[in-house]
């Protein structure tokens, strides 16, 4: 209940993230816009790391073959699959609400989600597998 | 006449007294039982404290909005069986403030309307010159709207900003910007071109999923956007 409320001055309701991520009961337009929304901050906490990380280029050859050495286990490609599954969704969903949110195609939002988003799969997968196998 | 005892745990609050809590009433419900009709039956059987708005019963004064399990509908129209849970949780809309009970405040959406262009809102379906053009079905319009709050209540994004002006209120006016019949309707664009107008909506949608009333606010403010978007390029190109 703590999405209601229970004052008569108009506040700020009193949890947002709760308006944002509880998608129970709603369509899947909401779930697009609150993984939309998820992978969005993954992201751009990835792009921070990334660069911490580039810049052990700077302190020389070791640190830096130390840390590929470690980006090749297992348990961090799989950290490479869910990064690339973040890029992907964001990536298609962003066209669809880009193209909608400019009024083009909004008529056919759902149909324009799932062919994005099916691409977006397709090349998650092939691209997981070759994270694995290339 | 099949008849079933259902529970309803009903949202309570009154201002200024406890903090809020939810309270389980049983009622005997038939097959034409709607959840007002079963809410007024506690107010009349149970508890006369039980406080919700209500007007017409079938679905065009808009008074009834409620969250009924967790979706927004008119109470008058959900019939208590079709929901099929045993236990049916009622609570008020989101993103307004609750005055008691059920009963949220309506104000700030009817502020948010009339400066839409209230009056053009629903004249018309029976005027001549409402006559439904060759080749098309019907008109959708937002005449349709019953001024529910129901778009608003689902609305995601307006639990990141109560100075949204929400789906009904763009709604309103995408109808006088697409037929502004004599309106200058330039001031109603620029009033809705900002943070808190057409672009803090995020596509989520959820509007068109719950209005009762076939207005489609998310499409509406697709529209919207599409012609400040036309505009702003015709803008650019000196034209
Ligand atoms: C690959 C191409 C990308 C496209 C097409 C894209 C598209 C979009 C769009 C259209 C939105 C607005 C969503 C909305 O209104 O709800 C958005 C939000 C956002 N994007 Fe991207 N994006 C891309 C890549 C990225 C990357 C690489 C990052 C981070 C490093 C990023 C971070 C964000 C953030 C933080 C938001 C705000 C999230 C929100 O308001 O819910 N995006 N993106
Ligand atoms: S489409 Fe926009 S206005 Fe409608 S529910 Fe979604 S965010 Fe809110
Ligand atoms: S647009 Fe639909 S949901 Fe919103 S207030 Fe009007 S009738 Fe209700
Ligand atoms: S009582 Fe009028 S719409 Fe439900």
């Amino acid at each position: 209940m703590d999405d209601i409320q229970p004052t008569t001055d108009p506040v700020r309701p009193k949890a947002p993230l709760r308006s944002w991520f509880d998608v129970r009961g709603r369509s899947m337009s909401t779930l697009a816009f609150a993984l939309n929304r998820l992978t969005a901050v993954g992201l751009t906490i990835y792009l921070f790391l990334h660069l911490s990380v580039l810049s052990l280029l700077v302190r020389g050859p070791e640190s830096w073959d130390s840390f590929v050495a470690l980006a090749k286990h297992p348990l961090f490609l799989l950290l490479d699959v869910v990064l690339l599954f973040g890029v992907v969704y964001h990536m298609a969903n962003g066209i669809r609400v880009a193209l909608v949110g400019m009024g083009v195609g909004h008529a056919r939002h759902k149909t324009l989600f799932y062919v994005l988003v099916g691409i977006a799969l397709v090349l998650f997968v092939v691209g997981a597998v070759l994270i694995f196998t290339g | 006449m099949v008849e079933r005892d259902i529970d309803f745990k009903v949202f309570r609050y009154k201002q200024g007294g406890a903090a809020p809590a939810y309270q389980t009433f049983r009622v005997r419900c038939d097959e034409n039982t709607t959840v007002l009709v079963a809410l007024q039956d506690i107010r009349r059987d149970q508890d006369g404290t039980l406080i919700m708005r209500h007007s017409c019963h079938h679905a065009s004064c808009g008074t009834c909005g409620m969250r009924i399990n967790g979706r927004e509908e008119l109470g008058c129209v959900v019939k208590v069986f079709d929901l099929n849970t045993s236990t049916v949780v009622v609570e008020p809309m989101r993103n307004m403030p609750v005055i008691s009970d059920l009963v949220v405040d309506m104000g700030p959406f009817y502020d948010r309307f009339n400066s839409a262009g209230m009056p053009l809102m629903r004249e018309s379906e029976f005027l001549d010159e409402a006559d439904v053009a060759e080749g098309l079905e019907a008109y959708m319009r937002c005449e349709n709207c019953i001024e529910c709050n129901l778009c608003v209540s689902a609305c995601p994004i307006m639990g990141t900003d109560p100075t949204y002006l929400g789906p009904a209120a763009l709604a309103a006016a995408w109808r006088v910007v697409e037929e502004p019949r004599g309106l200058d309707a330039k001031p109603l664009l620029d009033w809705v071109d900002s943070q808190n107008g057409c672009w803090r909506c995020h596509v989520a949608y959820e509007c068109n999923e719950a209005c009762p009333s076939g207005v489609f606010p998310g499409d509406k403010i697709m529209s919207l956007r599409r012609e400040l978007t036309k505009r702003k390029f015709r803008r650019l190109f000196g034209r």
